[in-house]
């Protein structure tokens, strides 16, 4: 109509005919908040606190919102563990082993009292914390912890995971088990067993 | 009436309607008729029978005990064709005998009976396993030794269900046993850690030893090469 349209300046333009739809933004900084922004988690629920998890995806605190809406059942799909409830000791061999099933990068998030001190199963059957298993980067308190704690817990989380630098290289360093050690399955062997599951390649460790 | 007949609620042969009891005395009231059979059946194994809330219980003869349970499952009097639970109890007194303990339960002529058999302090902690009266006793019997350490002879596979097979520490319902088991908290994470996950189970538990021919060509391959830790 012979005006001619100018971008507002707070609004980024993507028209390709406009010569000024240009963003610029630092690698580390699209990585982070792709990642951060669509997170799988792998419902590790093994009590009651599971029930709040449950809540916690279901429709009225809605975890979606986070990017969450896939819970994965298989770890090699997985970027979050939550482990919701109380671990006791059988089952510590194969809390590591699903962890170390998980593709780098990876989180942890441990959900509540018993998760993340023993609570007050201070007795001989229940793992007392389970960073002595697995590193875990955010601890939610609580008996069990509302929905609410859950999702500050995530927020926690995604912004610690904005904090990532491509330059800092540890976090996406494999942790590699002790080759020693009974848990322990040559990369070779993972990507063999995960290959039946229509996992990529590139997902898995080898690096092939 | 043949093995299949149906019985429906409320209508057992010759007996009258249920209704809820009210006012049940803590001690006394009337004992499970079953009691006095059992009395009349096997005298000097019945050591005792008391009534407590209107449940009764009898104390019998450990040595007895599968005579005893056995009589109770086929004699047609009887009926009692439901096991409920096998447990056990050690009391604070160590002096007093750990109890083994059935719940039976006739469905026939709505009857509940507890059977307890004191097992003495210093002897070996045996008893005759109904497993061969009651198939559903193969798990039970195995948590009351998981926890107690009461051998089941004649079961066909005791050995721990609740606890990893490896464990050490002992058996953690007795009163000797810490609560906080007997290892440090870093040992006790040390050997769990180094168990294997799936070691624990059968073959026959997961059926893979049925199913053989029906796994895939790959998976056959591993297990006959001896490999357990397939996922």
């Amino acid at each position: 109509m012979g005006l001619i349209q100018t971008p507002t300046p707070s609004v980024v333009s993507v028209d390709p005919v406009n010569s000024e739809g240009w963003i610029t933004t630092r690698l580390d900084f699209l990585v982070n908040w792709g990642r951060a922004n669509s997170l799988w988690p792998m419902p590790f629920g093994t009590a009651c606190c599971a029930i709040e998890f449950m809540a916690t995806a279901a429709s009225k605190f809605d975890l979606a919102r986070f990017g969450m809406e896939r819970m994965g059942y298989s770890p090699r799909q997985a970027d979050v563990l939550i482990c919701a409830g109380r671990v006791p000791f059988k089952l510590a061999p194969v809390l590591r082993r699903i962890w170390q099933q998980m593709p780098q990068p990876k989180w942890a998030i441990s959900m509540g009292a018993c998760a993340s001190t023993g609570g007050m199963f201070d007795n001989y059957a229940v793992v007392q914390g389970i960073d002595t298993i697995i590193p875990i980067d955010v601890y939610v308190p609580g008996c069990p912890p509302r929905p609410e704690a859950l999702i500050h817990a995530i927020m926690m989380l995604q912004k610690k995971v904005m904090k990532d630098r491509m330059s800092d290289t540890a976090a996406r360093v494999e942790m590699e088990p002790d080759p020693t050690s009974q848990l322990y399955i040559p990369p070779s062997r993972i990507d063999k067993l995960s290959e039946q599951f229509g996992n990529s390649i590139p997902q898995t460790r080898s690096g092939q | 009436m043949s093995a299949f007949t149906v019985i429906q609620s409320g209508s057992a042969p010759g007996l009258p309607t249920p209704a809820t009891p009210k006012n049940v005395p803590h001690r006394g009231g009337d004992a499970n008729p079953s009691a006095e059979a059992l009395k009349a059946q096997f005298g000097a194994a019945i050591l005792r029978v008391d009534v407590v809330w209107g449940e009764t219980n009898v104390t019998i003869d450990p040595a007895r005990a599968l005579d005893i349970v056995r009589w109770l499952h086929d004699d047609p009097s009887q009926s009692y064709e439901y096991l409920s639970d096998v447990t056990a109890v050690e009391f604070r007194d160590r002096g007093m005998p750990i109890e083994v303990i059935w719940h039976l339960r006739s469905i026939k002529y709505r009857r509940f009976l507890r059977l307890k058999a004191p097992l003495a302090k210093g002897q070996p902690l045996k008893i005759a396993s109904v497993w061969s009266v009651y198939k559903g006793a193969d798990w039970l019997e195995r948590e009351c030794y998981d926890m107690f350490g009461i051998v089941f002879e004649g079961h066909p596979d005791l050995r721990r269900i609740l606890l990893w097979e490896q464990y050490t520490e002992g058996f953690p319902l007795r009163k000797d046993f810490p609560l906080r088991g007997r290892l440090s908290r870093a040992e006790q994470l040390r050997q769990a850690l180094a168990a294997n996950p799936e070691a624990r189970y059968s073959m026959e538990e997961l059926s893979i030893a049925d199913a053989f021919q029906e796994l895939p060509l790959d998976m056959r391959a591993r297990i006959k090469g001896g490999e357990s830790t397939g996922e």
